[in-house]
């Protein structure tokens, strides 16, 4: 069954003197489970593609379902909610909340979504031990190495318990061994949990563990090749 | 969380928060600390006004005010006295005889208010008697004393046991004079009351002006508590009938007034110093907001609504101004109330103070209900100086936010 269905995807930026066609005609269906990679050099409309399906950035044409749902038809405040309770999202730099310990970073989303103390003590407690950061609970952002941070952010990324999880070039700021690590992670999630994750990388060690890669170039689908 | 947050993103940056926080801890410090010091320069003004001059209700026929007319006097002054004295919420009644007049010494003269007293009866209903700088309050038996303010006896260049001539005009209007020796000099603090009081004893001036025994034009009455003094009021007019009953709010409006000018003054004063600092506030809330464009992008990205942002923002405005607020309250209120029992000493100026009738010597007032006011007030400010950098928040686009470097 298809999470996305992605249907004559058009992201176009007028400059003032060459139109940029940065999501160029992109049809694509993505099915549940799948641990898709998008990859392409710079500038290829990796980034934009991800804003495009998670809500964020507004296409100039085309639609986007997620469950049957035209993504795109959502009203403003309604959109929020639908990233809210079906998007997880893992981004480069992590961008985890400062001022929250890892714990508090994991819950804020839950508690967005209205859970009760006692279910989001015990879903943060799971999600944390699942990235191997049970021990490092209460420590804020700065004093955990960016291979903590991210897998901190996965976990929040998962806390909502999303369809699907977009990973914008999730390991670009980490080291090999963290890469490793956190790619197991996310493997295993995905194995073992059915959660699909969608990531725009050009990584070789992502790409290498991507059952699906999508290589976009020019804003358009250069290849589509399932492992 | 949306508290926890907002409240650990105050002390992001220690060194900026700090400094507004301080900036409003000493504004509102000032603001408190001025609030008192002028309240108290208000009470003790008309504290003095009610204990010295007016006392807090007064009784006379209705028409003796309008011109001093002396022919409108009390007859039977001394019962009606004694029947206001039985009123429990009374603590003393004092009958006076009054008249505006001339007092002469040997070089000049001055125009003067002449109150005819019963020592002892005027003792329970003013404070004269403590404001004695020489002599004594009428303790001697000599014939025709007389008591004057010190600033009348410097411009009479008279002193203690000088003789002054008090002219005036009897109850057939006839011009009539009576010399007096002076036997104590008073000091009220208040240069103008000084100048133009003199007190003689009620049966001196009543044999003076031919009255009639037991009258009086004036009957001032002191009540046990300030809040009694609208029901004795009550009381008091169902036993005198036709006279006129005042209370000092209506003998002495100005007094009242300068109570709610007062009042009015502060909030004003509080206001303006809050008004100056909002801008402090709305600049370092500014600085939060774009020093932070990313994260709350990233925040409106993951599912956080625009209304929880914009109360991230106002929480945060709140707690940075409210820490500010509770530490100025809280300092100012200190030194206000050190300064309730500890008098400021003004007394470099007092001859200026004097003269506009107030004390050199200052204790302040504060008032619990003006701490609270000026906490909410705070608050107030906290949220219209983030509503400007709540709105640039919400302006925010995540995709734009989320790709700043």
């Amino acid at each position: 069954m298809s999470v996305i269905e992605i249907k004559n995807l058009y992201k176009i930026y007028d400059g003032s003197e060459v139109e940029v066609r940065a999501v160029n005609g992109i049809n694509l269906n993505i099915e549940e489970g799948e641990f898709t990679a998008i990859v392409g050099p710079s500038g290829s409309g990796k980034t934009t593609f991800l804003n495009l399906v998670g809500g964020l950035d507004k296409p100039t044409d085309g639609k986007v379902f997620v469950d049957g749902i035209d993504v795109w038809s959502l009203k403003s405040r309604k959109l929020i909610d639908f990233r809210l309770h079906n998007i997880g999202f893992v981004f480069q730099s992590y961008n985890l909340i400062p001022v929250l310990t890892a714990k508090e970073n994991v819950e804020f989303i839950m508690q967005l979504q209205g859970w009760s103390r006692k279910d989001r003590i015990k879903r943060t407690g799971d999600l944390l031990k699942a990235v191997g950061l049970a021990d490092r609970m209460d420590s804020r952002p700065a004093k955990l190495s960016g291979g903590q941070q991210q897998r901190v952010a996965v976990a929040r990324a998962l806390a909502s318990k999303p369809k699907f999880v977009l990973a914008d070039e999730p390991t670009a700021n980490l080291d090999s061994k963290s890469t490793e690590n956190l790619l197991d992670i996310m493997e295993k999630l995905n194995q073992e949990e059915k959660i699909t994750f969608i990531f725009s990388t050009h990584d070789a060690r992502v790409i290498k563990k991507a059952r699906r890669v999508i290589t976009i170039e020019d804003g358009r689908i250069l290849k589509d090749e399932t492992k | 969380m949306l508290f926890s947050i907002s409240w650990r993103n105050v002390w992001r940056n220690k060194l900026r928060s700090a400094v507004i926080i301080i900036a409003i801890a000493l504004g509102i410090c000032a603001g408190v600390f001025s609030s008192a010091f002028y309240k108290g320069m208000a009470d003790q003004r008309i504290d003095k006004a009610i204990k010295t001059e007016i006392s807090h209700i007064q009784v006379h026929r209705p028409k003796f005010r309008q011109a001093n007319d002396i022919s409108q006097f009390i007859p039977e002054a001394d019962e009606l006295a004694a029947r206001i004295g039985e009123i429990p919420e009374v603590s003393g009644v004092s009958s006076r005889i009054i008249i505006f007049s001339m007092a002469s010494s040997a070089e000049t003269a001055s125009g003067v208010k002449i109150s005819g007293v019963m020592p002892g009866e005027e003792s329970k209903v003013t404070n004269l008697h403590t404001k004695l700088i020489e002599g004594n309050y009428f303790e001697e038996e000599r014939r025709n004393p007389i008591i004057v303010g010190w600033k009348l006896a410097e411009k009479l260049n008279v002193k203690m046991g000088s003789k002054i001539v008090l002219t005036l005009q009897d109850i057939d209007n006839n011009i009539v004079a009576g010399a007096f020796r002076i036997i104590g000099i008073f000091n009220t603090a208040n240069g103008i009351y000084d100048e133009s009081n003199v007190f003689v004893k009620h049966e001196d001036l009543r044999r003076l002006m031919e009255l009639p025994d037991h009258s009086a034009h004036e009957l001032a009455i002191l009540v046990e508590d300030n809040e009694l003094i609208r029901e004795t009021q009550e009381k008091i007019q169902t036993l005198t009938g036709n006279l006129e009953v005042l209370s000092w709010t209506e003998l002495s409006p100005e007094m009242n007034y300068l109570n709610e000018a007062m009042d009015l003054f502060m909030y004003i004063f509080i206001i303006i110093i809050l008004f100056a600092l909002l801008f402090g506030i709305i600049n370092t809330m500014l600085m939060v907001v774009l020093e932070r464009i990313k994260e709350i992008g990233m925040l409106m990205a993951i599912g956080m609504n625009r209304l929880r942002v914009f109360m991230m923002i106002v929480l945060e405005s709140i707690f940075l101004s409210l820490t500010g607020g509770v530490i100025g309250v809280l300092m100012g209120g200190g030194i206000s109330i050190y300064f309730e029992t500890n008098r400021i000493d003004l007394s470099m100026w007092g001859e200026v103070y004097q003269d506009l009738g107030y004390d050199p010597y200052v204790y302040t007032s504060l008032e619990f209900s003006l701490l609270v006011n000026v906490t909410i007030l705070v608050i107030i400010t906290g949220i219209i100086a983030s509503l400007y950098p709540a709105y640039k928040a919400l302006k925010n686009d995540p995709a734009d936010a989320l790709r700043i470097e």
